[in-house]
This record gives C-alpha cells, sequence and structure tokens, in this order.
C-alpha cells in the first residue's frame, strides 16, 4: 500500500502541509497602503505582497495582509507563514522577520527550499518600502 | 483514501506472480550459484534460465546479457568500461556522441569521463518534441568517435528516439571506417522506459549495448541487465570474482534475478496491455487539454503509450502534484522544485520550453492496472486543482 500522505511528509513538515493545504490571509487588498512583488527566475516562484498599515499606540502596524503566490509548496506555505507572523505587529518588527524565522515557524523546510523563503521575507520588506515611499511623495 | 496511481514511468509495483517467483529463492532455494553442492547448482539454474529468457527476448546470445543493479549501474558500465577499455589499448582520447535529453544516469557520467580526461562527449540538440535527429548522429562523428548513446524513449515527455535509423546510420558508418583503418562505432541504449512497450530486439535496433532495470515493469527494484554485443571491449567497473563472465563481480541476486524472469514471461502479454494503455492514454490526453492553457509536451505521435507530460500554465508543477496527491492521485513533475535541484528541467529546456512554462510541468504515467476509473476520477479533480492553484498566483 502506497500511503500518499506519507510521500511528501519526508519533504515537508505537517506545518508546510497546514499552510499549503490551507493557505492563511490568501488574496488581494485592493485599496493596500503597500505593495511589492518578489520573483526567483531560477526557482519560478512569484509572490505578490499587500500591506495595510494603521496606527496602535504611537506605532505604525500592519493592520492587514495578503499574499498572492504562483510556486512550489514552500513557496506558498512561506508566504501564508509570514502573513500569519505580522499581522498586527508593528513595521519595525515585520521587517526584522527573517527567512530562519519563517522556516522555524514551519517547523523546518527542506535546505533546497531555503531560498523560496528567502522570498517571502524580501516580498515583504518591499511592500513595506513601497508604503514608506508612497508616504514620502504625499 | 481512493489511491490512484499515475506514476508508473517512476517505478511499479511488484507483480503478485513476480513475488511469487522470487519467495523460493530467499527461503529455501538460497544457495551460491558459485557453489557446486545442489543448492549452489539450484541457483545458478535459475540465474542461467532467466538470462535465457532475456536473451531470448533481446534476441541476443545468452553470453551477451550481464546482471546488474540497476539501469544507472548498466549505464555506467557501458560508459566507463567501453571508454577505459579503448583507453588502455590505444592513446586516442575517444569520443562519444549523446544527446541533451538523457537521463542523469548517462548525462553524469560523460561528465565524470569528460572530467577524468578519459573521453570528450558531444551532446546533440533536440527539436521541439524532444527528438534527436538521425543525421545529427552521422554529422557529429569524428574519426576519434568510439561511442553513441540515445535513449530509446525519454523518461520526461514519453517521446520514442529513432534508435533504428540511428543505427543503420552508424552500421554504415562503420563499413566506410573499416575501409578507411578507423576504430569501430559502438551504439548504446537506454531501454529503460521502451521495455515494456516497444521492440527492444538488438539486431533490428541496431545496438551494441542496452540498459534496463526491472522496476519498470513489475520486476522488485535493485535488478537491471546491461545487453553486451559480443566483442564489444569492456573493462569491469566493479572488480571481485569472475560472475558474469568476468564483466560484474559479486553473488548474483538470485531471487531478484528469478523475479526478473518472471517478469519477462508476463511481457509476452503485453500487447495486449499495450493497446489498452494507448486507450486510457488518448483519453487521459483529451480530457486533461480541455482545461484552458495546458499543452501537451513530447511528440504527437512518435510516443509511448503509457507517458503523458503536461504544461499547465499558471500553475506551478509541485503544487500540482501535491494538491493531486491530497486527493489520493500519484502523479509526478519534472519541475524544479520537486527534483531537489535548482533551474527546471533539462528535458524541457533542451525543447525550448521557456523556464516560466516549464515549471508548470507535470507528468501521469499509466501502468497495467490503471483502470478507466482511475483517469475520470483524475479529470474530475484535476480541473479545480489548477483553478485553486491559478486563483492563488498573482495575475
Amino acid at each position: 500500500m502506497i500511503k500518499t500522505d506519507n510521500l511528501f511528509n519526508q519533504l515537508y513538515s505537517k506545518k508546510v502541509m497546514e499552510h499549503f493545504k490551507n493557505p492563511k490571509n490568501m488574496g488581494e487588498i485592493k485599496d493596500a497602503d503597500g505593495v511589492a512583488t518578489v520573483g526567483n527566475p531560477i526557482c519560478g516562484d512569484v509572490m505578490k505582497f499587500y500591506i495595510k498599515v494603521g496606527k496602535k499606540g504611537g506605532s505604525e502596524i500592519i493592520s492587514d495582509v495578503k499574499f498572492q503566490t504562483l510556486g512550489c509548496g514552500a513557496a506558498i506555505a512561506t508566504s501564508s507563514m509570514i502573513t500569519t507572523l505580522v499581522k498586527g505587529q508593528p513595521l519595525e518588527k515585520a521587517e526584522k522577520v527573517t527567512k530562519q524565522v519563517i522556516a522555524e515557524a514551519l517547523g523546518g523546510l527542506p535546505p533546497v527550499k531555503m531560498h523560496c523563503s528567502v522570498l517571502a521575507d524580501e516580498g515583504l520588506k518591499k511592500a513595506i518600502k513601497n508604503y514608506r515611499q508612497r508616504n514620502r511623495k504625499t | 483514501m481512493k489511491k490512484v496511481y499515475l506514476d508508473y514511468a517512476a517505478t511499479t509495483q511488484v507483480d503478485i506472480k513476480v513475488f511469487m517467483a522470487m519467495k523460493p529463492y530467499f527461503l529455501q532455494k538460497f544457495g551460491n550459484p558459485s557453489e557446486p553442492h545442489f543448492l549452489g547448482q539450484q541457483a545458478r539454474r535459475v540465474v542461467e534460465e532467466v538470462r535465457f529468457k532475456i536473451a531470448d527476448f533481446l534476441g541476443a546470445g545468452s553470453d551477451e546479457v550481464i546482471f546488474t543493479g540497476c539501469a544507472t549501474e548498466s549505464i555506467n558500465l557501458a560508459h566507463k568500461g567501453l571508454v577505459e577499455s579503448l583507453n588502455s589499448e590505444s592513446k586516442v582520447k575517444p569520443h562519444i556522441i549523446t544527446s541533451s535529453v538523457e537521463h542523469k544516469a548517462v548525462l553524469e557520467t560523460c561528465r565524470h569521463l569528460k572530467n577524468s580526461v578519459k573521453a570528450e562527449v558531444t551532446y546533440l540538440p533536440v527539436d521541439e518534441f524532444g527528438r534527436v535527429k538521425a543525421e545529427d548522429v552521422l554529422n557529429a562523428i569524428r574519426p576519434d568517435t568510439c561511442l553513441v548513446s540515445i535513449m530509446y524513449v525519454n523518461n520526461e515527455v514519453g517521446t520514442i528516439q529513432p534508435i533504428k535509423e540511428i543505427g543503420a546510420i552508424i552500421k554504415k558508418a562503420n563499413k566506410d571506417r573499416l575501409n578507411s583503418g578507423l576504430s569501430r562505432i559502438f551504439f548504446h541504449t537506454d531501454a529503460t522506459q521502451a521495455i515494456g512497450h516497444l521492440d527492444c530486439n538488438v539486431d533490428y535496433l541496431g545496438v551494441d549495448l542496452l540498459s534496463l532495470t526491472g522496476h519498470k515493469f513489475y520486476a522488485p527494484k535493485g535488478v537491471g541487465v546491461l545487453y553486451v554485443r559480443n566483442e564489444t571491449p569492456m573493462q569491469r567497473q566493479q572488480d571481485g570474482g569472475g560472475q558474469e563472465f568476468g564483466i560484474r563481480a559479486g553473488t548474483e541476486n538470485v531471487p531478484y534475478i528469478a523475479g526478473l524472469g518472471k517478469a519477462f514471461e508476463l511481457l509476452k502479454k503485453r500487447k495486449e496491455v499495450t493497446s489498452r494503455i494507448e486507450i486510457l492514454q488518448k483519453k487521459l490526453i483529451t480530457g486533461v487539454l480541455k482545461i484552458p492553457n495546458t499543452r501537451l509536451v513530447g511528440h504527437p505521435k512518435e510516443r509511448v503509450p503509457h507517458i503523458a507530460s503536461f504544461i499547465i500554465e499558471g500553475a506551478e508543477g509541485e503544487s500540482v502534484v501535491l494538491y493531486l496527491s491530497d486527493k489520493g492521485i500519484i502523479a509526478s513533475s519534472g519541475s524544479a522544485c520537486t527534483s531537489g535541484i535548482a533551474g527546471p528541467s533539462h528535458v524541457l529546456t533542451a525543447m525550448g520550453v521557456a523556464p516560466e512554462l516549464s515549471h508548470g510541468s507535470v507528468r501521469f504515467s499509466i501502468g497495467k492496472d490503471t483502470k478507466e476509473e482511475d483517469i475520470d476520477y483524475l479529470l474530475k479533480v484535476l480541473p479545480d486543482v489548477v483553478t485553486k492553484l491559478r486563483r492563488m498566483a498573482p495575475r
């Protein structure tokens, strides 16, 4: 008997599979305050992040965040995971989320997949940067 | 959960008849075939009977059939064994002609031979269908060419290579070379994906070396064959005892060889299986292509009946495979992310498929136990999976 569930557990942790099967915060924010697309032509992954920025106790926080991703299981799971890590967090804290943090939160990633999670942290940082650039102009 | 296996090109289950044929050689008839006592001779008998059976299947002499551990080993032995044997005979560095869509076993062996300064290698291009042109082989032949190695069937896309045509070209070239005092060219084919469905008669194909493995046609993993035409120079790669005509040392894997023999015996019914699989493949291809922005890769006609590969635009291959797996469907993808290496599939790249498209490659391969309901189930599940992933992707 072939247990399909076990086939990929060697490749991905349970947590990765959870986020892959039921991604959190997937979609777009039409009136987003910051948007960024990052892509890795080698792997073929493309990620787009949308953020909504609000105020809480004097600091700017990510009040909403969504993603769209074309990519492998790790690309989708890391996109989903980073949104759950940064939602409601101050921008300064959100910017500090590294690929290691995302990987740890997912219960580890196969080494070959680590470049996918580099994308998710890059993507979010770029969306925050985009928000700041927009605000400077106004 | 429902289970639909559509990855027969990766490996197959062991047929129960194969399993039963193996069993006594684990438990009772476990003797070493090199021993003269009756238990050893029992084992020797089955090894030689199977060798004879395979020789018959290939249209070869039984002294031309070498048992190995897998197709990769056969391929390594064929290439390295020939080149090293020629290295020891002459100072000319041998030249190998192969294709850019070979299995890693061939490509990496050639790379090894090049890096260790034992041979030079030319990689032939393929057309958009993944096919080598026979005249390209002719044009690539040099005075120092010693080996042409072209796979019979491509494992990723199922395209059949013009082996018989290339075999005829080499035969003619060898006649001319004999007259001008040049050494002859040997021809190897990796028949791993062909054995279950295509004519593998070595004289029909005009090959001197042929590699195959058992686990693609219902024998266990861990047993392969290298056919070596008589008078092909061959330096053994595994040193030790004198087994396998001194070409491959090591105690014969008797139970697996017994199983391999049964699997070959079962291939006698393959015409029946092949025509059934052809019908299923048609249904599968027609059904998958109904999903917008999908295309079949590989040759439209010169293809094996058991492999169908597609590009699904806007959905990454590994994600498709994982979502299908969640629904009990087992398929495979040539996308970079599943194969554990960075970069798109070398086969699709050689066929001119752009990297952003080759990431959406999915392969379905069918086998003797695939049922029409299995294809129906796939065609019911796949469109939803593709829609879900496309919705997830940025526009």
